[in-house]
């Protein structure tokens, strides 16, 4: 094949994040500490996420990597890349046609199957460390399910704009019990994490968790009974594909300031664009 | 009847060094009680093993709860332990700092252990802090404005009101008045008091400043070397001291 | 009401080589309901020191003191206190209150440590400011800055505001002017109309003539003093 160890960690690191991997997923949304290796890439790049990946692709997955929903971003492309070479799998675009999809910040439209493993890269996993800089601190709120402070969050957010102004990273309470950060994707996407048919794995490089949902886990966005959870997108239809249920990335197109919306999710527009669906920008 | 904080036999060790040796008393609901002794006499280590922030070597603090009655709370279970001081509990610190969260507003402040407790209606907990923000005096127009924007008197009101939304029987207060101005700890005394009187709370307050005591507490220890050295009513404490330590204390204030 | 059996007090002064100061000894009287006694002797005799023990506020090394059924030789603190808000009231020569609290409210006070509502409270407070002329202006001020008969007036009316069954008068018309000792002197005589055991010093002979029923020389109780 080549010089690498198949997908580039040792056997005995695998096997360690696996141990961390199955416990994440025996405990759901709960942050299982591991030891998290050097990569061949800065913090903060997806290290997590690229170690996560490492240890659960087999010789005969097919795999995808999503940047904010694109696949052809510089990172998609070097970290699809980095596996082709390290493991030999297969790569794909195609969000069905993959087993395993590394992602940062979004969650793909089409609906993903059983089968199928959504790892997520993660930068900061504590969602209460914003409010409670204290790791001790935070551990035992978690392992006493305080979580009255996650809703002082919210509460500021109302206060100070008039409505819950987080719009990603939005906390999710995990079958009733873990509340868990789903990483920097937009709250549009927060009502896909629970009862997802596929498995759901977070990891955090540099701060060394693992964290994960097995398929069809309940996961709940905190609000208040005022301020119900919405999962707000731009309120246009894609500019390329004309969809109106995905979400847009907004593009400043001319020095004019001409703007534009189109899917994040590249896959899903160049599919209904194949399928023959036109936005009023398409050319 | 009943008493609300039961401590029996409380002793904390610091290596070598006593914190506190052998204290023990009780304290009945809507009573307040001073603790007053020099630095280092062990006042604020018994107000900390009280309110279960340091795990006493020796004793038990009984306290009557309101669903299970009297329970030992050094051998409850932590969570138990940490709802008490969310709920029937309040501590209020000496710095106001160190009991308020700087970066969230007047109101989140207030609102948090409503929140705790497990109140998710935004109108309502808003109201609530407001209505909180008027109790101790402070504007409500500036409910949403960070305690980093208030003076040292409003922040120590502020973290008074975050501390009794809740309805607490029990306050623990550590030198509540230390480091204010006069005029300052003056106002906030009357307020403590009549907010005392109002909720019907029981109250320990660890000071070194016997006018503070005199004017709110009931009841009176004055503590030296980690050891109670006399208890009492509070003006008879301080007008007929009996221990050669406590009348010392008394005729070492300037009198004013 | 009030009954006293051979009560007895000492100072220890630690810190000044343990001298040990006999102030009183062996006291026994008692006071009936209705009913006004007088402390009498001379300055130093310890007229306002066995006050201060009826109150509690000293401490008795020996004896029994009475107050309905509380001997507060023995009793708990909040026994004292529980004594002191619904039983025994007591006016001091000197007004201690928190600085800041508005005369009104120093004077309704004790009634609404008792549960009377505010208005209530208010209410009875304003007639006894009234009565004790103290102008309506300086209600809403804090006594702290009154002047000495302002402050006892004030003082006064705050001891009054709640009809106790025993009550303790330490110069409760020194400092008074004529019309204002009349208000004072009635005050009593009502109270004692009502039922109330009271002890007083009164160095006003005709005041302590007008409203008292017997008097009780502290001088012979008094170590070193008597004979």
């Amino acid at each position: 094949m080549n010089d690498y160890n198949f997908a580039y960690l040792d056997e005995q690191t695998k096997r360690m994040i696996r141990r961390a991997i199955l416990k994440g997923l025996a405990i759901p949304g709960y942050q299982v500490p591991f030891a998290s290796r050097e990569m061949p890439m800065p913090y903060g790049w997806g290290t997590g996420g690229v170690q996560v990946s490492a240890a659960v692709l087999t010789p005969e997955d097919t795999f995808k990597v999503i940047d904010q929903g694109a696949d052809d971003t510089t990172n998609a492309v070097s970290i699809r890349t980095f596996f082709q070479r390290t493991a030999g799998v297969a790569t794909t675009t195609a969000t069905r046609d993959a087993t395993v999809i590394q992602t940062r910040h979004r969650i793909p439209e089409e609906p993903l199957t059983e089968g199928q493993i959504l790892v997520y890269q993660v930068p900061i996993p504590e969602p209460l460390r914003f409010l409670e800089p204290r790791e001790s601190e935070t551990r035992k709120m978690h392992s006493l399910e305080e979580y009255g402070l996650m809703h002082v969050k919210l509460y500021e957010d109302i206060s100070r704009h008039g409505h819950i102004a987080t719009s990603y990273a939005y906390p999710v309470k995990v079958e009733g019990r873990y509340v868990m950060d789903p990483s920097p994707i937009p709250k549009f996407d927060n009502p896909k994490l629970g009862e997802m048919a596929a498995i759901q794995l977070f990891g955090a490089g540099r701060e060394q968790r693992i964290y994960a949902l097995p398929p069809y886990s309940q996961a709940v966005s905190l609000d208040f009974e005022d301020h119900p959870f919405e999962a707000s997108k731009a309120d246009h239809p894609c500019g390329m594909c004309g969809a109106v249920d995905s979400y847009l990335d907004e593009l400043i197109v001319d020095d004019a300031g001409r703007r534009m919306f189109v899917c994040s999710d590249t896959d899903y527009c160049e599919a209904r664009q194949a399928a023959g669906h036109k936005g009023k920008d398409a050319a | 009847m009943t008493p609300l904080l039961s401590v029996q036999n409380i002793t904390k060790r610091y290596g070598a060094h006593i914190g506190c040796a052998d204290v023990s008393f009780d304290l009945y609901p809507g009573e307040v009680m001073g603790i007053v002794g020099e630095s280092g006499s062990g006042k604020s280590t018994l107000l900390n093993c009280m309110a279960g922030h340091l795990t006493p070597d020796a004793g038990q603090v009984v306290f009557d709860t309101r669903t299970d009655g009297p329970r030992d709370t050094i051998t409850m279970s932590e969570p138990e332990r940490r709802m008490l001081s969310r709920t029937d509990w309040a501590f209020v610190h000496q710095h106001a700092r160190d009991g308020l969260r700087m970066g969230v507003s007047a109101g989140g402040n207030v609102g948090e252990r409503l929140m705790a407790v497990g109140e998710r209606h935004y109108g309502d907990i808003r109201d609530k802090a407001t209505d909180w923000l008027g109790r101790v005096e402070i504007d409500a127009a500036r409910v949403d404005d960070r305690p980093t924007t208030f003076s040292g008197g409003m922040q120590q009101r502020l973290q008074i009101a975050r501390n009794l939304v809740t309805g607490p029987r029990l306050v623990f207060m550590d030198e509540p008045t230390g480091g204010l101005d006069v005029s300052v700890q003056a106002r906030l005394l009357d307020l403590l008091r009549g907010l005392v009187r109002d909720m019907g709370l029981s109250a320990i307050i660890v000071t070194h400043d016997l006018a503070v005591v005199r004017l709110l507490a009931d009841r009176l220890m004055v503590m030296k070397s980690g050891c109670v050295v006399e208890a009492g009513l509070t003006d008879q404490v301080l007008d007929d001291p009996q221990h050669a330590y406590s009348q010392l204390l008394v005729s070492s204030v300037l009198q004013v | 009401m009030i009954e006293l059996s051979n009560v007895s007090k000492t100072f220890t002064l630690h810190n000044q080589g343990s001298a040990v100061i006999e102030v009183i000894s062996d006291v026994s009287f008692a006071v009936a309901s209705g009913e006004c006694v007088a402390l009498t002797g001379a300055s130093g005799a310890g007229k306002s020191t066995l006050m201060r023990m009826i109150y509690g506020n000293y401490l008795t090394q020996a004896g029994e003191i009475r107050i309905g059924d509380l001997d507060i030789v023995q009793a708990e603190p909040r026994d004292v206190i529980k004594l002191r808000r619904d039983v025994l009231g007591y006016v001091s020569q000197f007004l201690r209150v928190v600085p800041r609290v508005p005369t009104l409210d120093v004077v309704a006070e004790p009634l609404r440590a008792v549960g009377v509502s505010v208005e209530d409270a208010e209410a009875r407070a304003k007639a006894l400011l009234g009565q004790l002329n103290i102008p309506e202006r300086l209600w809403s001020l804090s006594p702290t800055t009154f002047s000495g008969g302002e402050q006892q007036r004030v003082n006064i009316a705050r001891g009054f505001a709640r009809a106790y069954p025993a009550m303790l008068l330490d110069e409760p018309t020194a400092s008074l002017d004529a019309a204002n000792r009349e208000v004072v002197l009635s005050l009593i005589e009502d109270a004692k109309a009502r039922g109330s055991a009271i002890i007083g010093i009164f160095h006003d002979e005709a005041a302590r003539a007008r409203v008292c029923d017997r008097e009780i020389d502290v001088s012979h109780f008094t170590p070193g003093m008597a004979a």
